[in-house]
């Protein structure tokens, strides 16, 4: 079973808010930066990136982050880690960071992502944005802090968030349909 | 492409062309993490590798050394000069009493061909060839091609000469190998005593002319003279050979292209190639040591992300 839980139209509305949230709290951006998480998280990063452009004229320095070599399922599942492309050419020293991905469950990803940023050097915060935060499955206590839409969903649905564009459209699909 | 067909790197032979270009595309990312701040990440942190060596060498067990710990992994180094062979010890004892200690991979160096393939029939652990005898050397064929593909971008149709003594040379064989599957044209050049009796098994052209073979191809690769494997004599004298074989700037300043140079070290410098060229900026020398680290930490990452039991 298939069911569409955010359409594009509605998903519209919830990027511009992210953006408004966003410029609350980073202003321009000038010691700013957007950091999106490989795979999934680097479209968001991409549609924030351009609705900042589009709504503020402002040009947000965007970074893709891997974190393959950080995860901690490394030797535990069936298949191999393969590493994506990292793309974070700009110093984060000192700099107020947001991480951007689409879905928020375990939490897992995020703590991996947080010890690989740990390499690049010291910011001075590290936010985090979520498309979907699915609640009650949190493994580490991790919470994010700008959120597009909360759902509530078992464990063996699985959220599919896709891509038309900068526009998407969010699914909850039974397990069985995956 | 997700994950290599293989539990163990044996030789170039055994893997298939979407294997190399796996460690290659996982290569790149560790090619990013060694020129961080923070070289180092901790992927391998619970796995426990062995570098055992039964000849000698430098800069391929350094490193696979610096490739291990930038992966965290724990490393335990075993020479044989140092060791219990010495004293009668067979191959499977030594590594049965090492795996003993809970160590998940063996990278070997061994003299005698095919060792690894013997280990890897008879023990539980992930092997990695660091050279065996005259027969393969496939991280040091990895990293060539590897090095060859960053300056080049794909290494299809690209012509490459392997010059100097193929015969001894598990550099040569592993190359040829790797060179093929990636879809290169071989040449291997070299005087008629330093050439392998079945060098027509390995669908390369044969040549004994230097320049010829220079006109004719995009790179070449070097290959050291290996004095210690000389016993017999092969060529009246180093000089003879070098004024037959050996690159000067002259040859290279008279070429009609500007093609790469390569070498795996450690160079005997004058005899297959002058200073001069070394240092030039046609050689990628330097970028090959650079190259080694990250390719191993590839392999190592690939082979030891398979699931275990």
């Amino acid at each position: 079973m298939k069911r569409v839980i955010l359409e594009f139209e509605h998903a519209d509305l919830i990027l511009t808010r992210l953006c408004h949230q966003l410029v609350e709290q980073h202003q321009d951006f000038s010691n700013s930066a957007l950091i999106a998480l490989q795979p999934r998280g680097t479209i968001l990063g991409v549609a924030i990136k351009e609705k900042l452009k589009e709504l503020f004229k402002i040009d947000a320095t965007l970074g893709a982050l891997d974190t393959t070599f950080h995860r901690d399922d490394f030797r535990r599942t069936d298949r191999t880690l393969i590493p994506n492309s990292m793309e974070m050419n700009f110093e984060i020293e000192g700099k107020k960071l947001v991480l951007i991905d689409d879905v928020l469950y375990t939490g897992r990803s995020i703590r991996a992502a947080l010890d690989t940023i740990n390499d690049f050097g010291r910011p001075a915060s590290i936010e985090l944005m979520t498309l979907i935060n699915r609640k009650y499955r949190r493994e580490v206590p991790i919470q994010p802090d700008y959120v597009g839409g909360h759902i509530d969903s078992r464990t063996d649905d699985y959220v599919k968030v896709e891509w038309e564009g900068n526009n998407c459209k969010v699914w909850i699909i039974k397990d069985t349909d995956k | 492409m997700s994950s290599l067909s293989t539990k163990h790197l044996l030789g170039i032979k055994d893997i298939t062309s979407s294997d190399i270009e796996l460690i290659f595309k996982t290569a790149d990312n560790f090619k990013q993490v060694i020129n961080r701040p923070i070289k180092k990440v901790p992927t391998l942190r619970d796995v426990t590798i062995a570098n055992v060596f039964f000849e000698n060498s430098t800069r391929t067990k350094i490193s696979f050394e610096l490739a291990e710990k930038r992966l965290s992994a724990e490393v335990v180094n075993f020479s044989s000069s140092s060791s219990s062979v010495k004293k009668g010890e067979t191959l499977i004892d030594t590594v049965n009493n090492i795996l003993a200690m809970k160590v998940d991979m063996v990278v070997m160096r061994h003299p005698a061909p095919g060792a690894h393939k013997f280990l890897a029939k008879h023990i539980n652990a992930n092997i990695v060839n660091a050279g065996d005898g005259t027969h393969e050397h496939p991280t040091q064929a990895l990293l060539d091609a590897y090095s060859l593909r960053e300056h080049f971008g794909s290494l299809k149709g690209k012509n490459i000469v392997i010059v100097g003594d193929i015969l001894h040379s598990r550099v040569a064989l592993s190359n040829i190998y790797c060179l093929q599957k990636l879809g290169a044209n071989v040449r291997v050049c070299g005087p008629p005593t330093l050439l392998p009796k079945h060098v027509d098994t390995l669908q390369v052209e044969v040549s004994y002319n230097l320049k010829e073979s220079l006109e004719w191809c995009d790179a070449a690769n070097m290959l050291r003279i290996q004095l210690e494997r000389q016993e017999d004599k092969y060529f009246p004298s180093l000089r003879e050979y070098s004024q037959q074989y050996g690159i000067t700037l002259d040859i290279l300043n008279g070429l009609s292209k500007e093609i790469v140079l390569m070498h795996p070290g450690p160079i005997n410098r004058g005899v297959e190639i002058d200073s001069d060229v070394a240092d030039s900026n046609q050689s990628i020398i330097l970028n090959q040591v650079e190259n080694g680290v990250a390719i191993r930490m590839a392999v190592l990452y690939l082979l030891a992300g398979q699931k275990t039991d």
